[in-house]
C-alpha cells in the first residue's frame, strides 16, 4: 500500500525533470536565438551617426531596416568589431573589416545570405533565394557581368540602409513604388543614353489603365514594371513572350487570340501579339472605337477597305455599339420609372445579365470572329430588349397613376367648390 | 322611420347627441382677418389621422430588421395593391403634417394665443411638436436605405454632444455604439408604439384645453372690439367653422393627391453599413437648418467646441421658446416687443439656414 507522502514523492520525481527539461529548453531556444536579436552594443553607430558627410548614417532609418529588425548589423556587410569604442579595432583588418564597399562587390555580398536557403531559413523560411541567379539572367546582371557598373545592382532598387520587405509600403519595391524606382534609372535620359532605350516608360505606364487601378484605386494585384518583365530576371518581353505575359491576367483574351487569323497574321508579320493593337506601357481602358473602320479604330492600321478583315472589323463594331446602345436605352427608361417611383428593381438587375454579355463579346472579339461573339449579342439584346419592355410597361404605370391621381385631384377639388357653395348657402338663409 | 334616423336616434337615447350637437351649434369662433390661421391646427390633426390610417396599412406587410426592411418596403411598392400609394402618402403627408405643425406654431406665436390663460395649451402643442418631430425621425430610418441609415447616423451622433448626458442618450437611441439592428427596431419601436401613444395623449389634451379655453383672438382685434363692441364678428362651429375646416382638410387631401402622383416618394438604395456614407447626406429639410448650423460652426469657439456649442444653444432656444409663457404675460410692453423680435429672427433664421443647406449642395 502506497501512503500519501510516498505518492507525493514518486509524484515529484517525474514533475521535477520535466520541470527542469522546461527550463533547460526555453534557455537553450533563447540562446539560440540570442544571436539573431542580441544587440548589445554597436559602435559603429554610435560614431558614424555624429559625423556628417559621406559617413554619416542615419541611425534611425537603419534601426528601422528590415535587416536591424531582423539582428544584423553593421559588421553583418562591413566586418569589423562593433563591440569596441576604439576605432583601430573596430575597423581593423584583422576583425575582417572591408570598408566601403564597392559596387561591382555588392550582387555577390547581398547573394552571400540571400542564396544561402539554410541561412535564410532562420530569418524567413518563405524567401525565395534565387534573386542572384535569376539577376545573373537579367539585362541589368548581364551587363553587370561585363563590367557595366552604372546597371541596376541589388541596392538601387531595394536601398542600402533603409532596406525594407516589398510588402511595406515604405520599401522602394513595393507594388506601389515600383514604377518610381524603375523610373529613377529609366526616365532619365542621360543616364539612359548609352544604352540607346527610350525613357518615355515611366510617362507612358503613368498615363495607363493598370497605373490607375495600381495607384488610384489601390488594387495591388494591378500590373506594374516588374509584373510584366520580371524583378531580378528583369528583361523585356519579346515578341514570341507578350501574349504569354499579358495572358498571366488576361486569360480568355488570349485563349480567344490564339483560335483566331491574328495570330498566324501577327507571327508571320513579324509582331507581337496584345501590343500590337494595345500598347504596351501606355495600355488604355479599350473602348469599342478601337475595333472597326472608324477613327481611332486600330483596324486600319493593317486593313484597308474591301478587305475581308475591314468587313469583319466593321461587323463586330456595329454589334458591340448595337447592344451598348441598347443597353443604354433600357438603363434610361428603367431609371426614368424609378425616379417616378415605379419598382423596376428586379429589370435592373436583369440588365446586369445583359453587360455581362456585352463584356462577353467585347472580350470575345479577340478571336476577330463574328460567330465567336454572335450569341452572346444575341442573348445581351434579348435581355436589353426585356429591360426595355419592363421601362415601358412601368412608364405606363406611372401615366395610369397620374391619370388615376389627378381625376380624385379634380374630384377632391369638386368637394372643395360644392363645400364653399354649402357654407354659401348656410351662411345666407342664416343672415350671416 | 329610415335606418338612418333610427340609428340616430338610438345613439340619441344612449349618448345624448342632440346635446352635443346643441352645444356645437351653440358654440361659436370668432371672425377676423387672421381667422384662416385657426385651420392650420385642424389641418395638422387631418395629416395625423392619414398618418395613422397609412401607417397601420404599411404596418401589415412592414418587417422591422435589416435583412427585411427594404425588402418588405419595395413588397409594399411593386406587390401590394395601391401600395405604392399608401406609402406615397404616408411619406407626403408626414412631411404635410410637420410643415403644418410648424405655421401653426408660428402662427400662434405671433398672434400672441400662447399667453395666459392657454400657457398649457402652448405647452402641449410644444410637446406635440417634438412627437412629430420624433416620428419624422424615426420614421426616416425604416425603409433601411443608404440615405435615412446615413443621415440618422448623423443625426444620433448629435444628441451624443450634450455634455453628461450624450452618450447615455446616444446608447438609447441607437441601442448600442452604432446604428445597426437593433437601432431599427427601436427606431420602429418608437414610431409605431411609444410615439403614437404619447400623440394620443397629448392630442385629447391639446383639444381638451382649446375647448375649454376657446379661440385666442389676436390682442390688437381684442383691443378693437373692446373699443368698439358692435364690431365683434362671430361664426356657428357648427357647420359654419366646420364646414369650412373640412374645405381646409379637402384642400390638404388635393396636395397630398397631386405630390403622390407628380412626386411619387423614392425609395433609394438598400443601406449597407459597411459602405463608406455617400456624398451629400443631410437630413429631412425640417432638421436643415440645426445639421448646417452644427456645420457651420468652427471646430472650437474660444475653449469651446464647436458642435457642443451649436447643441447646447439649440437646446437652450428650445427650452426658452416652450417657456415663452411664463414671461410674455400680456400687454405690449418692452418684453413683447423682445419677443416679438426674437420669434422673426427664429423663423427668418430656420427659413435662411433651410434654403442655404439645400442651396449648397
Amino acid at each position: 500500500m502506497t501512503t500519501l507522502g510516498e505518492g507525493r514523492a514518486s509524484l515529484c520525481g517525474p514533475l521535477i525533470r520535466a520541470a527542469s527539461l522546461l527550463v533547460l529548453g526555453v534557455a537553450g531556444t533563447l540562446a539560440a536565438a540570442a544571436p539573431l536579436h542580441a544587440q548589445t552594443k554597436n559602435s559603429c553607430l554610435d560614431c558614424h551617426s555624429t559625423q556628417t558627410g559621406a559617413f554619416h548614417m542615419d541611425s534611425e532609418e537603419f534601426v528601422a531596416s528590415i535587416h536591424a529588425q531582423k539582428g544584423l548589423t553593421c559588421v553583418s556587410c562591413h566586418g569589423g568589431d562593433s563591440s569596441t569604442d576604439e576605432m583601430s579595432r573596430a575597423m581593423s583588418p584583422a576583425a575582417g573589416f572591408r570598408g566601403h564597399i564597392e559596387r561591382k562587390e555588392i550582387p555577390a555580398l547581398c547573394a552571400k545570405c540571400h542564396s544561402d536557403a539554410a541561412y535564410m531559413r532562420n530569418y524567413n523560411p518563405s524567401l525565395r533565394t534565387d534573386q542572384f541567379s535569376q539577376y545573373q539572367t537579367s539585362v541589368h546582371g548581364k551587363l553587370f557581368a561585363k563590367g557595366d557598373t552604372k546597371t541596376a545592382v541589388c541596392v538601387d532598387c531595394h536601398g542600402v540602409h533603409d532596406i525594407q520587405p516589398p510588402g511595406d509600403q515604405r520599401s522602394r519595391v513595393h507594388p506601389l513604388n515600383v514604377a518610381q524606382t524603375c523610373g529613377r534609372c529609366h526616365a532619365d535620359a542621360g543616364y539612359m543614353k548609352p544604352y540607346g532605350i527610350n525613357t518615355d516608360q515611366l510617362g507612358d505606364y503613368s498615363a495607363s489603365a493598370h497605373h490607375e487601378a495600381l495607384a488610384v484605386r489601390g488594387d495591388l494585384s494591378a500590373p506594374t514594371c516588374s509584373t510584366c518583365h520580371g524583378s531580378h530576371g528583369a528583361s523585356p518581353p519579346g515578341v514570341d513572350s507578350v501574349a504569354r505575359v499579358c495572358s498571366t491576367c488576361h486569360v480568355f483574351q488570349a485563349q480567344l487570340f490564339d483560335t483566331g487569323p491574328h495570330k498566324e497574321a501577327f507571327g508571320s508579320m513579324g509582331l507581337p501579339g496584345c501590343i500590337t493593337c494595345h500598347s504596351n506601357h501606355r495600355i488604355v481602358h479599350p473602348t469599342d472605337a478601337m475595333i472597326g473602320t472608324g477613327q481611332g479604330a486600330v483596324c486600319l492600321n493593317c486593313h484597308t477597305e474591301g478587305d475581308p478583315g475591314f468587313v469583319t472589323a466593321g461587323a463586330l463594331h456595329d454589334d458591340l455599339t448595337q447592344l451598348d446602345a441598347a443597353i443604354a436605352r433600357s438603363d434610361e427608361l428603367l431609371g426614368r420609372a424609378e425616379r417616378a417611383g415605379v419598382e423596376v428593381g428586379e429589370a435592373q438587375l436583369a440588365q446586369a445579365e445583359a453587360r455581362n454579355d456585352l463584356l462577353k463579346a467585347r472580350v470575345g472579339i479577340h478571336a476577330v470572329r463574328r460567330e465567336a461573339v454572335q450569341s452572346d449579342i444575341d442573348a445581351g439584346l434579348k435581355v436589353s430588349a426585356a429591360g426595355l419592355q419592363a421601362g415601358q410597361t412601368a412608364m405606363g404605370e406611372v401615366q395610369y397613376r397620374r391619370k388615376g391621381l389627378l381625376v380624385s385631384v379634380v374630384i377632391t377639388i369638386f368637394v372643395l367648390i360644392g363645400l364653399y357653395l354649402m357654407i354659401r348657402k348656410t351662411e345666407s338663409n342664416d343672415g350671416r | 322611420m329610415s335606418a338612418l334616423a333610427r340609428t340616430y336616434a338610438w345613439l340619441d337615447d344612449h349618448f345624448g347627441v342632440n346635446e352635443i350637437v346643441a352645444f356645437l351649434r351653440k358654440k361659436t369662433v370668432p371672425v377676423h382677418r387672421f381667422s384662416y390661421f385657426y385651420f392650420l391646427g385642424g389641418m395638422t390633426l387631418f395629416l395625423f389621422i392619414i398618418q395613422v390610417i397609412t401607417g397601420i396599412l404599411l404596418l401589415l406587410y412592414y418587417r422591422p430588421t435589416p435583412a427585411d426592411a427594404f425588402e418588405s418596403v419595395q413588397y409594399i411598392m411593386t406587390q401590394v395593391r395601391f401600395g405604392w400609394l399608401i406609402r406615397s402618402i404616408h411619406s407626403w403627408s408626414a412631411n404635410l403634417m410637420i410643415l403644418t405643425a410648424f405655421a401653426h406654431m408660428f402662427s400662434v406665436f405671433f398672434l400672441k394665443s400662447y399667453r395666459k390663460p392657454r400657457e398649457l395649451t402652448w405647452l402641449s402643442g410644444m410637446a406635440l411638436l417634438v412627437i412629430v418631430l420624433g416620428f419624422g425621425f424615426s420614421g426616416y430610418l425604416l425603409p433601411w436605405n443608404t440615405l435615412s441609415f446615413f443621415a440618422t447616423k448623423v443625426g444620433t451622433d448629435i444628441p451624443g454632444q450634450i455634455p453628461i448626458m450624450g452618450k447615455w442618450m446616444l446608447t438609447l437611441l441607437r441601442g448600442g455604439e452604432d446604428v445597426t439592428a437593433a437601432t431599427l427596431t427601436r427606431f420602429f419601436g418608437f414610431h409605431v408604439a411609444l410615439l403614437p401613444g404619447l400623440a394620443t395623449i397629448f392630442v385629447g389634451l391639446h383639444l381638451l384645453l382649446v375647448q375649454r379655453f376657446g379661440m385666442s383672438v389676436p390682442p390688437s382685434q381684442e383691443a378693437e372690439w373692446n373699443a368698439k363692441p358692435p364690431n365683434k364678428r362671430e361664426m356657428h362651429f357648427l357647420p359654419n367653422f366646420l364646414l369650412r375646416e373640412l374645405m381646409a382638410w379637402y384642400l390638404a387631401l388635393a396636395i397630398l393627391g397631386a405630390l403622390a402622383a407628380f412626386k411619387p416618394w423614392e425609395l433609394g438604395v438598400k443601406a449597407d453599413p459597411f459602405a463608406s456614407a455617400p456624398a451629400g447626406i443631410r437630413p429631412e429639410w425640417y432638421f436643415m437648418f440645426m445639421f448646417e448650423t452644427l456645420k457651420l460652426l468652427p471646430a472650437k469657439v474660444g475653449p469651446i467646441p464647436g458642435d457642443l456649442l451649436g447643441v447646447v444653444g439649440f437646446g437652450l432656444a428650445a427650452a426658452l421658446w416652450t417657456m415663452l409663457p411664463f414671461f410674455d404675460r400680456g400687454g405690449n410692453g418692452r418684453t413683447s416687443r423682445w419677443v416679438a423680435g426674437a420669434g422673426v429672427f427664429a423663423l427668418a433664421y430656420i427659413v435662411a439656414l433651410t434654403a442655404y443647406g439645400y442651396m449648397v449642395k
